[in-house]
């Protein structure tokens, strides 16, 4: 289970790699969704100033990029957690309760679907069909994923992660590391 | 010595099963015992038995073993490839008469397939081009290129293949239509936005057989005269995407892409695109305005893709298994291709087997063969003996078919005169304790957040339909509603602007024609039969089942279930979240639905 340790925007110099990303691409319509694409492979997310960059560069307008940002459900304006926790809501996912792991994980995590938990360890989402759909219900792991889950088993899955979190950290549960005080 | 060859299947299945971990251990236990070299270990695309995974087959003898955990390995390798010894524990065990089944072929599931399409899915490496090229591979296109452009067209309208993605268009027409199109630059796409939810055979063949699509693509091009093409495929297929790759590149290298192709004067590049997560770009036009980098929203048709598509350039757009069809048809010719299927829908067709069905995975069946049998003789039937209750056909355009609906010829016209669609081929069962209702809502939610907006009929009215769905399964429907569902489902249909919203009602329809008494339960008696709306129903402790062994109790995340050791445990109903943990942990059937 890796987690998506990605390099903060702030920490290096973002202008720079965008401006790279963007020079890799032929600058026309076409490239626009790969740019985008590659800034969220670098970023872990697209960040509205590196929007304004990508405009600069492109000559396509700030606000039609972020309209292609918003519209696909790929594509995130904020950091993720360290940790992206996707249950699965295909039909056959469905049918084998995904609603009950989603709820689940959200009870257990703190975060809501499509947020972030407090402690920043993981982000939750429900995503459409990810073609597991004989192994249902499917939850991703960051790019590991994990075939009949039931809530019990998404609930141990994420307390295990964050006893390793804890572990790395040294924290010794004192300080309720990791979960939301009650 | 000659090597023994052991295929394991390295689909996304198979994978998240533990084929990798089944595999590291293989080559480690083969290594530890200096026995490698006698075997070619082959990671193989998606067997399709994805329920059984991770599978290992081992030639020449044909051997099928199944559910191979990396602990099973040292056994394996000891008694089998060292002694000869079947494992019978890891054979396929058929459910009915319990008995231990070697090769595959004798298998249920296998044995009423025709896998045409899937023919190298799981026997080839699909890494390997000369593999592919070993399998028969990339003679189609050869052939192709020693006809006229309008005798490959013929040939395909002769075949009588239709589009394998949704509506069935006959594909000889689409080539025609785009090959008379003026223009000298034309393009070709294959549409890889596999969206619909239940059905995942693009998925399998582009990682399992990625350069039949590759050489169906070309001949395409050569048919119409286009010399540059595109791939579609959606970000959440990572592993086909890398396949993909792999083999556009292999296939540039050996002349079967890029320029002069096989020493003529035709070129064809083909580039990957990859999807954003948008199930709407599915829909071709929504499909080209992405590939152009804009938000993926459909454009109003006429003019159609064939005349004005990509940049406004004659376009074919087929989708990944109809192209993987096409090899075939130029290998064996249109006649021996026709001789499977029916009259009007000839050939094989892939489904997703999934849903409350003991055989979960990939099937293909001639067209025509009756729904029973692939669910029945191929599916294996309904999980946990449960009693069948419907099959949903074509994903959220398609709608179900009842008990009575199964001796259904599969086919496209059958289908669509029966309320559903052949659509991309993903079949979902349910048994008894699927509502109904509740499937339909969860469809309307489906395309309801997938509508792009563009146009009202969609964005507004699919909003509203699930808003009536919506009380009505948490028990607040009212008698009107279901006239106004079909109202507002009449004037959808017939109003959208793209397939999208026009079948977006279709799983309403279909429930309403065939289970209609279900939503009239949920709105009159508040009841829900399958005990699946949760607004509707409540957990309780059956005091005579309970032994007060606290399990429950221990693992409600609410803290909800109070009770003495050895004591009938109680649910506080106000607490309880309907999480569903205590029905799952209770080993004494003492938990009930009510």
């Amino acid at each position: 289970m890796k987690n998506t340790e990605k390099t903060n925007l702030a920490e290096r110099n973002p202008v720079e790699d965008i401006d790279q990303i963007v020079r890799r691409h032929n600058v026309n319509r076409g490239a626009t969704i790969p740019i985008l694409q590659d800034i969220q492979n670098t970023f872990g997310y697209v960040a509205t100033e590196a929007l304004t960059r990508v405009s600069d560069l492109t000559g396509i307008s700030e606000s039609e990029l972020y309209s292609i940002v918003t519209f696909y459900s790929q594509f995130r304006l904020q950091p993720s957690g360290k940790n992206i926790i996707r249950v699965c809501h295909g039909t056959a996912c469905h049918l084998a309760g995904a609603d009950k792991i989603t709820e689940s994980v959200m009870h257990e995590t703190g975060a809501k679907a499509g947020e972030t938990s407090e402690d920043g360890l993981f982000t939750v989402e429900k995503v459409a069909c990810l073609g597991c759909c004989s192994l249902a219900p499917v939850v991703t792991v960051n790019d590991e994923t994990l075939a009949r889950v039931t809530p019990d088993k998404a609930r141990a899955l994420v307390i295990e992660s964050r006893d390793a979190e804890k572990e790395k950290t040294g924290c010794k549960g004192e300080c309720q590391h990791g979960k939301p005080a009650v | 010595m000659e090597q023994r060859r052991i295929l394991l299947c390295a689909g996304t299945g198979c994978i998240s099963s533990g084929a990798l971990k089944a595999r590291d251990a293989l080559l480690d236990e083969l290594n530890k015992r200096g026995i490698a070299d006698q075997f070619e270990i082959v990671s193989s695309g998606c067997h399709g038995f994805c329920e059984q995974g991770p599978l290992f087959v081992i030639h020449p003898e044909d051997i099928f073993y199944c559910r191979v955990q990396a602990e099973d390995i040292p056994e394996l390798v000891e008694e089998y490839l060292i002694n000869g010894r079947v494992v019978d524990r890891l054979l396929y065990m058929d459910p009915i008469t319990n008995e231990h089944i070697k090769n595959h072929m004798e298998i249920g599931f296998y044995a009423k397939q025709n896998r045409r399409v899937l023919h190298n899915c799981g026997v080839i490496d699909p890494e390997n081009i000369d593999e592919y090229l070993g399998s028969e591979g990339y003679v189609g296109l050869k052939n192709a290129l020693h006809m006229e452009q309008v005798a490959i067209i013929d040939e395909m309208k002769k075949s009588g293949l239709r589009g394998r993605g949704g509506a069935g268009f006959p594909t000889g027409m689409k080539w025609d239509f785009t090959y008379k199109a003026k223009g000298k630059k034309k393009y070709i796409v294959c549409n890889a936005d596999e969206g619909d939810p239940g059905a995942f055979m693009d998925r399998s063949v582009l990682e399992g057989d990625p350069h039949a699509v590759i050489e169906g693509m070309a001949i395409a091009a050569y048919a119409i005269g286009a010399d540059e093409g595109y791939v579609y495929v959606r970000a959440e297929y990572p592993l086909a995407i890398k396949r993909l790759r792999l083999a556009i590149t292999a296939a540039n290298e050996r002349g079967f892409l890029g320029n002069n192709i096989l020493g003529t004067t035709f070129n064809f590049n083909l580039k990957i695109k990859e999807g954003a997560g948008a199930f709407v770009c599915g829909e071709e036009t929504a499909l080209l305005a992405s590939i152009e980098g804009e938000r993926g929203m459909p454009r109003p048709r006429p003019p159609f893709p064939a005349n004005s598509g990509l940049w406004g350039k004659p376009t074919c757009l087929n989708n990944v298994e109809t192209f993987a069809n096409v090899p075939l048809i130029y290998r064996i010719g249109a006649e021996e291709y026709g001789k499977v299927g029916t009259e009007r829908s000839k050939g094989t067709k892939v489904f997703a087997l999934t849903g409350k069905i003991n055989n979960t995975g990939l099937a293909e069946v001639p067209m025509g063969i009756p729904m029973r049998e692939i669910i029945f003789d191929i599916g294996g039937g309904v999980q946990h003996g449960k009693k069948f209750k419907a099959v949903q056909i074509g994903g959220p355009s398609g709608g179900c078919l009842p008990e009575e609906q199964l001796d259904l010829p599969v086919d496209y016209d059958s289908l669509t005169a029966a309320g559903a669609m052949m659509g991309s081929g993903g079949l979902v069962v349910m048994d008894e304790d699927t509502c109904m209702v509740d499937l339909a809502r969860y469809f309307l939610t489906f395309t309801q957040s997938e509508s792009c907006g563009k146009c009202t009929p969609c964005r507004e009215g699919t909003k509203r339909m699930l808003e009536i769905l919506e009380r009505i399964t948490q028990g607040q429907g009212e008698p009107a509603d279901i006239d106004a569902l079909e109202e507002l489902a009449e004037s959808i249909k017939d109003s959208s602007l793209c397939g999208l919203g026009q079948t977006a009602p279709n799983p309403v329809l279909s429930t309403l024609r065939y289970f209609r008494h279900e939503y009239e339960e949920h709105i009159v008696e508040g009841k829900c039969r399958a005990g699946a709306c949760s607004n509707l129903v409540t957990y309780h402790i059956d005091s005579e089942n309970c032994i007060g062994c606290t399990v429950c109790a221990k693992n409600c995340p609410v803290n909800a279930i109070t009770g003495e050791r050895k004591q009938p445990h109680e649910i506080d109903q106000a607490a309880c979240i309907k999480c569903g943990v205590c029905f799952e942990k209770c080993k004494f059937d003492a938990v009930k639905l009510k």
